[in-house]
């Protein structure tokens, strides 16, 4: 493989979100796992629950600070290294990123610094609500990003303006409600919440292990299985719905995730295992479940699900219609300054559609009126994603999936029915969990982002075409930095990460019912003040 | 969706650039005075205990100052898509310095006090002190560039292209004119985050931030006044030739530009613009009056009156310029031809018009809670500070 400029801006962009999204899914689910526990605390008024609000709190803290550090880069790397990305469907993409700021950044944002500094100029109840608000924050976060790239794998409610030569919106609320965008809101965040929960799990299970802070890790426990158990079947529930759009709207996707290279009779069967050889097309050792496929991918027993080979075809089919379309581009754009002929706008409204198969050739040559027969035929192929990564990054976060409900139950039912006694065995489980959900969700990452390739819209702009005019010592520079960078970050995060779960809570019950007193005192000083 | 045919396009391209001015005037109001209180945290603050006064002064807020930035970048994306495309990848080493300097900040509020050895905190310290003024100085060098233009064009398909080779970029940025633009911003920032810090510290911090405060509002008349000049006798403008429908398609190649006259044309065009500049003048000089003789709110609120004079005046001048092309004028880019569509600026009008005055709202709530004075004491005290 040849480092270009594109496949470095791929890497920095690769590396950087899925650095981002190690610290991502941690925040949005203990952002409510902590409310819940903050929660409790209110209504009960017990103090083992305002420690573990202020615990996991800490640990939450550690986690968010790095989490916006790195989301910063996000929002500008597109400008940086997708400059004609950034141009061609700005008009649409960059609506929702502004209103996730405006919704969801400062929300959360604003109430973090009072959440952590405010105990004490604030009301136990006010203070619970500024931390429903940094979830809530966190979450709305989660939407409007999701909104955003569920766009970039199915772009509705816009279309191509061949004056200003780019993507324009036509309706915003079928972006807002794009059913990919939606099904993958609800199952990211649901993925989120599942890794909250093995994580409070596993540090609870290590602290029972070692006989520490029990009373603490009991309860965290109870709230993480409960939580986590919910969370894990709505993330698997619902990425059968993301499954099932991803059938009906992103099919070459689905076709690589089953490694499926013909068109097979309906009810396609499911691939548990195999071994996607992309030179010779087909799929060895594999192991088929009859009708399973066909069921989440189209839920019918009689539909089909078209084969990369069929696909492929069809991607040939539109790469020559698109051809004709960019034709018509081009006689637009000389007629520019002098007001574009009515009938030539009619034309390209036929064609219009498959610009974006044509925009494939720009790899290999400036003008796709000139393609040849092989360079067609090549740019056709190009459409089929690396089959491999897809297949397996798939299993393996399917098989997570559902290693997480077992887990969740099994915990869940120890809690509730057995007076919360966990055996040594199920602890150990628990504790070795820990990494698991991060697998699996950079997996998720995997799956959605790298099966849309070649396109970084799917089938309106290609991969190769969104990048800025940047030289590869400038990347390469950067891409250098962030890994430096980062890395840094990371050894110092864990660090402190490690610290502060070995420390555990810095307060035992004396203190609390201290602080209590004290903050009471402080709280009716204050209103004898303001009377 | 007919509804938003109603309101003229026109009048959403004014409104978004003034919306873009707010952004930015709220970023530099808000977190402008974090990144001053970064930049002086070294020398305002001696010891541990000091430094971690300084620190909490701005922990709790810093998170959400820091929101204007990104909210600026998302709407500069959302509602001028070239303007996005053209200045971040054209500014690409000098953007990427930014967000490591952005990077470090909170990480080093974070972490800093989380280990007691000094070396430790020493070092995130000056990470917080180049995370401050490295940005403090680089938007001004952004800004200055802007009024000089900058050398890009775009292709037919409206391709971005910046000329200059890896470092020829990054070091093309530093013109003189530019830096004095970026002394002038670094200057105004410091003299900001010494009003913060004289509000809310006491004792020795606060006494030498005034001694701090009042030196940076010096260099700020003085190179404001300077930059002033250069613009009226050293640098040439930029005006159309043809001038584009204000309604018309966002293609900025549509138009035709020349390099001609002087920025300051401006104020003979629209005289009631010099309320800018005069407001610059005029917050600068009271702030350094209010940190000599001991006001306690008042520095702040003159500062601030500052910065929204010079940030203003810039926008003003250049109207409806937004990014000018030196190499090739005809690429520049404008409020009538480098905007978004019709319905999506409509769309985020409504959006911002919603949300703006709820985020204001309870940023003002969030801070009146935190109102009053961070002393040593409460450094001590892990009920109240977090740093």
């Amino acid at each position: 493989m040849e480092f270009g400029v594109v496949e470095l801006s791929r890497l920095q962009f690769a590396a950087t979100a899925m650095f981002h999204f190690l610290f991502v899914p941690l925040t949005l689910g203990l952002s409510v796992i902590v409310a819940i526990m903050e929660t409790v605390y209110v209504m009960t008024d017990r103090p083992i629950w305002r420690q573990m609000t202020k615990f996991w709190g800490t640990l939450f803290g550690i986690n968010f600070a790095i989490g916006v550090a790195t989301g910063v880069t996000m929002e500008f790397q597109f400008g940086m290294n997708w400059a004609y990305y950034s141009h061609y469907v700005g008009d649409i993409f960059g609506a929702p990123l502004a209103i996730e700021g405006l919704m969801a950044f400062f929300l959360e944002a604003t109430f973090v610094g009072l959440w952590f500094f405010g105990w004490e100029k604030l009301s136990k109840r006010q203070h619970l609500v500024v931390g429903w608000l940094v979830a809530l924050g966190s979450n709305f976060s989660a939407l409007w990003i999701l909104i955003a790239n569920g766009w970039m794998q199915f772009p509705v409610g816009a279309e191509f303006n061949p004056i200003s030569m780019r993507m324009e919106m036509l309706n915003f609320f079928d972006v807002v409600f794009n059913p990919v965008a939606q099904a993958k809101f609800v199952h990211t965040v649901s993925a989120g919440y599942v890794t909250a929960s093995v994580f409070v799990l596993g540090v609870s299970a290590w602290y029972l292990l070692r006989g520490r802070h029990v009373d603490l890790a009991r309860r965290s426990i109870a709230v993480a299985s409960a939580f986590g158990l919910a969370s894990a079947l709505s993330v698997v529930v619902l990425g059968d719905e993301s499954g099932y759009s991803a059938g009906v709207n992103q099919k070459m996707k689905m076709a690589a995730i089953e490694a499926m290279w013909e068109t097979e009779p309906a009810p396609a069967s499911f691939t548990v295992f195999g071994w996607p050889d992309q030179q010779a097309r087909e799929t060895k050792w594999a192991i088929h479940v009859p009708y399973v496929m066909g069921i989440i991918g189209t839920r019918s027993l009689t539909q089909e699900i078209p084969g990369i080979y069929e696909l492929e075809r069809e991607a040939e089919a539109r790469v020559r219609n698109g051809i004709i379309a960019y034709d018509l581009l081009m006689q637009m754009q000389d007629q520019r300054g002098t007001g574009v002929d009515p009938a030539l706008v009619a034309q390209f409204r036929e064609h219009g559609d498959d610009l974006g198969h044509a925009l494939l050739l720009k790899r290999y040559l400036d003008d796709p009126r000139q393609a040849t027969e092989a360079q067609i035929q090549q740019a056709a192929m190009d459409t089929v994603p690396t089959v491999w990564p897809i297949f397996w990054a798939f299993r393996i976060m399917a098989g997570l999936g559902f290693c997480f409900i077992a887990t969740m139950a099994y915990f869940f039912w120890r809690a509730s029915f057995r007076r919360m006694s966990f055996p040594r065995w199920s602890l150990r489980l628990g504790v070795i969990m820990i990494p698991a959900p991060w697998i699996a969700a950079e997996m998720g990452w995997i799956v959605a982002e790298y099966g849309r390739q070649p396109w970084t819209v799917a089938e309106v702009l290609p991969t190769a075409l969104s990048v800025s005019h940047l030289s590869v010592a400038e990347v390469a520079l950067t891409l250098c930095g962030f890994f430096l960078l980062y890395s840094a970050l990371f050894v110092v995060e864990m660090g402190l990460m490690f610290k502060y779960i070995r420390k555990g809570p810095h307060e035992d019950v004396e203190y609390t019912r201290a602080w209590v007193e004290r903050h009471e005192a402080l709280l009716t000083a204050g209103a004898e003040v303001r009377k | 969706m007919i509804l938003f045919e109603l309101v003229p396009f026109e009048f959403l391209r004014v409104v978004w650039w003034l919306l873009l001015g707010v952004l930015l005037i709220a970023f530099a109001l808000t977190d402008g005075f974090d990144m001053g209180t970064g930049a002086l945290l070294p020398f305002v603050a001696r010891t541990d205990t000091e430094r971690r006064v300084v620190i909490n002064t701005i922990g709790p807020v810093w998170e959400g100052n820091q929101v204007w930035f990104i909210l600026g970048g998302g709407a500069i994306f959302a509602a001028w898509p070239p303007l996005y495309a053209v200045s971040f990848s054209g500014f690409y080493l000098a953007m990427f310095l930014i967000l490591v300097a952005l990077i470090l900040r909170p990480v080093g509020f974070k972490y800093r006090s989380k280990r007691d050895d000094p070396a430790w905190r020493n070092f995130w310290d000056w990470a917080l002190f180049v995370g401050g003024a490295l940005p403090a100085l680089l938007f001004g060098v952004a800004v200055g560039n802007v009024l000089l233009g900058v050398p890009f064009h775009l292709t037919p398909d409206l391709m971005p292209i910046y000329e200059g080779g890896l470092f020829g970029k990054l070091f093309g940025l530093l013109r003189p004119f530019a830096l004095l633009c970026g002394i002038v911003s670094l200057s105004m920032l410091i003299m900001h985050g010494a009003g913060w810090l004289v509000l809310k510290t006491t004792g020795e911090i606060q006494s030498r931030a005034r001694a701090f405060g009042q030196t940076a509002a010096l260099i700020v008349l003085a190179g404001y006044a300077l930059a002033g000049l250069w613009l009226a006798f050293g640098i040439s403008g930029y005006a159309f030739v043809t001038e584009p429908p204000h309604d018309g398609p966002s293609n900025p190649l549509l138009s035709e530009v020349t390099r001609s006259g002087s920025w300051l044309a401006a104020y003979a065009l629209r005289p009631w613009i010099i309320i800018a500049p005069v407001m610059g003048f005029v917050g600068t000089f009271m702030a350094r009056r209010a940190l000599s003789t001991g006001g306690e709110v008042s520095p702040l609120l003159w500062s601030k009156m500052a910065i929204f004079g010079m940030i203003s005046s810039v926008g003003l001048v250049m109207f409806p310029f937004i990014l000018p092309s030196s190499t090739e004028p005809n690429s520049s880019l404008t409020v009538w031809d480098a905007s978004s569509s019709h319905l999506t600026l409509f769309v985020m009008l409504v959006v911002g018009l919603i949300f703006l005055p709820i985020i204001m709202a309870y940023t003002a709530w969030v801070y009146r809670v935190l109102w009053g004075k961070v002393t040593p004491e409460d450094v001590e005290d892990p009920e109240r500070h977090a740093y």
